[in-house]
């Protein structure tokens, strides 16, 4: 069993908790073992970076320090964490005199960081380390004839970590097409959700969130799937003021990428955290999740 | 002959009681920037025509006039742009420059200065959003929604402060809204981290 020390971050805690839910179900239905990083502290998503860089760093340091000593490689479910570690990491890993500062910091509380311990993203986990395949394996609800719009957002992809493709990805889609959905082509899918945006500039925040989802649902997408939790909650709790600001009518569903591959793999869509949300998943997924038992018996 | 431009018109332009010149300024801001120095610019306006933020029309200036603002020397004007401050880091300008410059970290670094010089445009949401964003995260090593929504919610009008409350309460019912802030256990050894860092001076 695959070992990782988790870095759940503090949206998860609340706000995105049906995230947390299902990505440990998930991961337990996999084989994956995933560790939560005991005293984890915020990664000081965009805010600290505004203010100043190596506080900020610091703060991403003392949790890969926590990851190393468990020697793990640490696992961020959240775009923005993962974007915040990764890049610590790399600053850290060439510049001796950052990590030489940093590790003073860090002997406060007892920590070193060695540079051992690498950064993942949650969904990289499942596409990379369990892979397609054995996903595909461990199916037995496959989401036949649900439309899956698959949002990628920004921080999993940029910036360029060496040379990979960030503009054509197919990671998503092929994850979607694995648990048996359908992944719907739109023009948006590697767009903004305008982060934190929606509190700092309201007025541009809503127009991007309109634009997306109604690209989404033009390309007739019955449910849009997320790896980031600002992504979900600024697509989804954001809907109802879009449509008042704009006099649209949107009302599509936004779920956690963990949710679908959970309804896959037959977990109960309560113990996936599905209900929480403002805007309901059961009338999209009924179909989904409903026929295929008897389909299949 | 780029070259030869820019620095003549840098020259000329900036203000004499200046120790360094502004580009100069704002090239030793770019720590975590592994790109190439803006004076490498070509003046395409791909960063432009890829933002969502400047292609809606919310930018005062666009990224790329940033740019060349900050290579003429007009400082005053790019530090009380919103340009920085309505930049949602979504890295698409940085992966599409043709020279392979970082704009996004540029965009980092301009907030960072005018945080640090307390220069921003006036009626911002954003910088106030940062500070207390850190503050927080000084005190208790956790984020907290309920803090921050203060930061923001005074400066709506009526009926967006209205929107936002009943998406609040929405979320409130739905049990995602945290009642009490989180804190971390090994909060002393945090903050002396922190002051470790930063010298704040007095212990809370």
């Amino acid at each position: 069993m695959k070992k990782y020390a988790y870095f759940p971050g503090c949206s998860l805690e609340k706000m995105a908790h049906s995230y947390h839910m299902s990505a440990l179900e998930t991961t337990r239905a996999l084989g994956i073992e995933l560790k939560e990083l005991e005293d984890w502290n915020c990664c000081g998503a965009t805010a600290y970076f505004h203010v100043d860089e190596l506080l900020a760093f610091t703060l991403c340091a003392r949790n890969l320090a926590m990851a190393e000593k468990e020697k793990l490689d640490l696992v961020a479910p959240c775009s923005g964490c993962y974007k915040n570690m990764y890049f610590t990491r790399e600053h850290l890993k060439h510049d001796a005199g950052l990590a030489e500062h940093i590790n003073e910091a860090l002997s406060e509380d007892n920590l070193h960081y060695a540079g051992t311990s690498s950064v993942r993203h949650l969904i990289e986990v499942f596409v990379q380390d369990v892979g397609f395949d054995a996903i595909k394996a461990k199916v037995i609800k496959p989401l036949k004839g649900l439309r899956v719009a698959p949002y990628y957002g920004c921080q999993i992809l940029r910036p360029r970590k060496a040379k990979e493709d960030v503009e054509q990805p197919r990671f998503f889609e092929d994850l979607i097409s694995a648990i048996g959905a359908e992944p719907v082509d739109y023009l948006l899918r590697l767009s903004c959700c305008s982060g934190a945006l929606i509190i700092t500039n309201r007025r541009a925040a809503l127009s991007m969130v309109r634009n997306l989802l109604e690209c989404a649902v033009r390309s007739k997408a019955a449910i849009i799937a997320t790896a980031c939790p600002l992504c979900q909650v600024n697509l989804e709790c954001y809907q109802k003021q879009v449509n008042r600001e704009f006099g649209t009518d949107l009302n599509v569903p936004v779920v956690y990428f963990t949710q679908l591959v959970g309804l896959a793999l037959g977990i109960p869509p309560k113990r996936l955290g599905i209900g929480s949300e403002l805007v309901a998943v059961m009338p999209a997924i009924a179909d989904a999740i409903e026929s295929e038992p008897a389909l299949t018996k | 002959m780029n070259a030869t431009a820019e620095t003549s018109v840098t020259a000329t332009t900036a203000p004499p009681e200046d120790r360094i010149p502004f580009v100069e300024e704002i090239k030793n801001l770019l720590y975590a920037s592994k790109g190439n120095p803006i004076s490498t610019c070509i003046q395409c306006g791909t960063c432009s025509a890829t933002c969502p933020v400047a292609s809606g029309g919310f930018m005062d200036n666009s990224p790329r006039r940033i740019i060349a603002l900050i290579r003429s020397g007009f400082k005053e004007q790019v530090l009380k742009s919103n340009t920085f401050w309505y930049c949602a880091s979504c890295y698409q300008c940085t992966v599409r420059c043709p020279r392979g410059i970082d704009i996004a970290e540029l965009m980092y670094g301009l907030k960072r200065f005018t945080v640090w010089r307390t220069e921003h445009q006036e009626g911002l949401i954003g910088p106030t959003f940062s500070e207390t964003f850190v503050k927080m995260i000084m005190r208790t090593g956790r984020s907290y929604e309920p803090v921050l929504a203060t930061t923001y919610l005074f400066t709506y009008g009526l009926p967006e402060m209205i929107l936002e409350a009943q998406t609040a309460t929405s979320l409130m019912l739905k049990g995602r809204l945290p009642l009490l802030p989180a804190r971390i256990k090994r909060l002393e050894n945090f903050k002396r981290m922190i002051r470790h860092i930063i010298p704040l001076g007095d212990k809370e």
